[in-house]
């Protein structure tokens, strides 16, 4: 077990950059997950820190030791891949020992241990199968009890679940959650899904174009992103983003949309929002759940408007609403009682306590 | 439980594909017919050998019909398996071919793993230049190869001319650079991912070599074994060139000069010394057909 520490790590291929000097410290028993879209450096960094890639800058530390020139195998990790990467010529068991058998293990002991590891994922029965006879979430524990049995310093998780259909997918991610509780291994967990991104780090890393946007808990990412970036990327549906400027009105602070809708802000947000500039070009930020309809008592800060349905989408315990705000989209989640139909009208109220207001040029969440 | 009988046959339809059947028809027909055609093509050579080893050479020479025998008799088989010098140039020829199969998997096997799997500087050029190696006939090179020989000779005293054990030196030349082609394409196709998780649990290159891709490119090693093995078996220009005495002779040539004397063909056992030389690659062949093609497919979509 141990910690890893990424100082100014610069990945180069040839004249591009794929990743452009991220730092980063990841606490002993953590979970971190990296997450972003395909392109942004993830993956890259993953095996810079698995030593499969050389690192063209910087420094990695595996528990306080530099690792830059450590070859893979001396760096103590493990990996998981995911297209699994089995042996497919040696039996489960053979997979899962190869490890503790190149380092010479007592037989004793690789017996214990591959059967205790068998034992924590539920496949005690499969150890004597061929890959080729396993279903993908089989194989999938199979190659973390290939990781579990070397008992690493960390383990690292290359998309393990992307090659999974969407139920199994839910349920390895509880199972990695549980192995973690149990071992409570240093992970590093790259996946481009927010979704798991979120339900399975202590910390989320947010990556864009090989740079970090935000690290954070799950909650801290979802509730006060750092730039426009994340609060898209995070979040299902995505945040509405809607082109506004700030206006004093009779003394008061509202975010104008148009020249027809402004919402007078609430105080605290009004104060937070005093020292920007009026001309600026802004973008209200707002989640789907914080547009929902509107409510017979008044709530401060929440402000009614009108919309047109374009598109409903019933998913049971509430209804997703598309509708459009001059020009722009915008989606709200409405109860599905509220009468919500494809092409109607309905009265919705934006709660603006919960509002982002964000840089349209700089992306910066303001 | 309910007690709704529930039809499970389905929805009875006929269910008929159209054109789609109709070209599969077709397609097949042709296939059958061009199969057909090959096969009696290149099975009437062996048959005839077949028909004339087990012929006197009387009636060989007997204005009879040639796809027939009136007189069966095994007289041809018995002078050549009785013969010294025919059981000679056998072993001869399986030792060359076991030797030179040996060197060429000891050779080509961990030269396409470094080829496909180390990136190393010019690993790409070298790859395709093992390629361009092995598309210069021998014909092209078996007198500058001679040459190369005689002048060794002449300067160290080691005279490999007309000994058996020069072809050693020689058939790799012409094994190596496809073996090792059709090893990298099969090396290629296994998932980078594999040696990336052996590295990981701390293989070496070598042992990712040994314990993970020679296991699971089995076939591909065994194509590329019997491709050198028949080669090997098969080769008749160098042994030709390289080797005179009798005693050195491999079967092909052996063959050749002893039982052809001047214009006398003693084409009764030389059928036969074909037929039989054409037994081993025959029947390994047949044991190891669907290696052999699991092997060509894989080198031919990745190569």
């Amino acid at each position: 077990m141990a910690d890893v520490t990424l100082r100014k790590v610069v990945k180069r291929y040839d004249d591009v950059e794929a990743v452009r000097g991220i730092d980063l410290d990841i606490a002993d028993h953590e979970f971190v997950v990296l997450v972003g879209p395909s392109g942004c450096g993830k993956s890259t960094t993953l095996r810079m820190i698995a030593g499969l890639e050389d690192i063209s800058d910087g420094d990695i530390m595996i528990g306080g030791d530099v690792v830059n020139d450590v070859p893979p195998k001396d760096r103590d990790i493990a990996m998981v891949f995911q297209n699994y990467a089995l042996y497919p010529h040696m039996t489960v068991a053979e997979n899962m020992s190869f490890g503790l058998r190149l380092k010479h293990y007592p037989k004793a002991e690789i017996k214990s241990r591959v059967a205790e590891a068998a034992r924590m994922l539920d496949i005690t029965e499969l150890v004597d199968r061929k890959p080729k006879q396993l279903s993908g979430g089989q194989r999938q524990r199979v190659a973390m009890g290939r990781a579990i049995v070397r008992n690493p310093k960390v383990f690292l998780f290359d998309e393990p679940l992307s090659n999974l259909d969407a139920k199994l997918r839910v349920q390895m991610r509880i199972e990695i959650k549980k192995v973690h509780q149990k071992v409570r291994t240093t992970t590093v967990y790259v996946t481009h899904d927010q979704v798991e991104a979120m339900t399975l780090a202590d910390r989320v890393v947010v990556m864009n174009h090989g740079r970090i946007e935000q690290i954070g808990t799950p909650n801290e990412l979802y509730h006060h992103p750092a730039t426009r970036f994340v609060a898209s990327f995070i979040g299902s549906p995505a945040m509405n983003f809607l082109p506004c400027r700030l206006e004093d009105t009779a003394g008061q602070l509202s975010v104008r949309l148009t020249d027809r809708i402004a919402f007078p802000l609430p105080p605290q947000r009004a104060a937070r929002y005093q020292a920007v500039p009026r001309t600026d070009k802004l973008l209200l930020g707002i989640r789907p759940e914080h547009v929902t309809e509107s409510k017979p008592h008044v709530e401060p800060g929440v402000e009614p408007f009108d919309a047109v349905l374009d598109v409903t989408e019933p998913m049971g315990m509430e209804t997703l609403v598309y509708s459009t705000l001059e020009g722009t989209q915008i989606c709200g989640r409405v109860n599905p009682n509220a009468g919500a139909r494809d092409g109607g009208p309905l009265r919705m109220a934006v709660d603006l306590n919960n509002m982002h207001l964000l840089n349209e040029v700089t992306g910066a969440v303001l | 439980m309910s007690t709704l009988a529930i039809d499970k046959s389905g929805p009875t339809r006929n269910v008929k594909y159209g054109s789609m059947s109709r070209d599969r028809t077709w397609a097949l027909r042709w296939s059958y017919f061009f199969l057909t055609l090959f096969a009696i093509f290149s099975l009437v050579p062996p048959l005839y050998m077949l028909i004339t080893s087990l012929k006197g050479s009387a009636e060989i020479s007997a204005a009879t019909n040639p796809w027939w025998i009136y007189h069966p008799t095994l007289e041809n088989y018995v002078q050549l398996l009785t013969s010294n010098q025919f059981l000679r140039f056998f072993w001869n020829s399986a030792w060359v071919s076991i030797i030179v199969v040996t060197i060429t998997m000891l050779i080509s096997v961990p030269a396409a793993f470094a080829l496909a799997r180390m990136k190393f500087w010019g690993s790409a050029t070298l790859a395709t230049g093992v390629f361009l190696t092995y598309l210069i006939p021998d014909t092209l090179l078996f007198i500058p190869l001679f040459k190369m020989f005689a002048t060794i000779g002449d300067w160290t005293g080691i005279q490999l001319i007309n000994r058996w054990y020069v072809l050693l030196f020689i058939y790799p030349t012409l094994t190596v650079p496809f073996c090792t082609w059709i090893m990298i394409g099969y090396f290629a196709s296994i998932p980078k991912e594999l040696d990336e998780a052996a590295i990981i649990d701390g293989a070496s290159w070598f042992q990712t070599l040994t314990r993970i891709f020679i296991p699971v490119a089995l076939p591909g090693l065994i194509a590329a074994t019997i491709f050198a093995f028949t080669v090997s078996w098969a080769q008749f220009l160098y042994p030709l060139v390289f080797t005179t005495s009798t005693d050195q002779l491999v079967l092909p040539v052996g063959i050749i000069t002893t039982l052809i004397k001047g214009d006398v063909f003693n084409w009764g056992q030389i059928m036969t010394g074909a037929l039989l030389g054409a037994a081993p690659p025959l029947i390994i062949y047949a044991f190891l057909m669907d290696y052999y093609i699991a092997g060509l497919t894989a080198g031919a979509t990745k190569g």
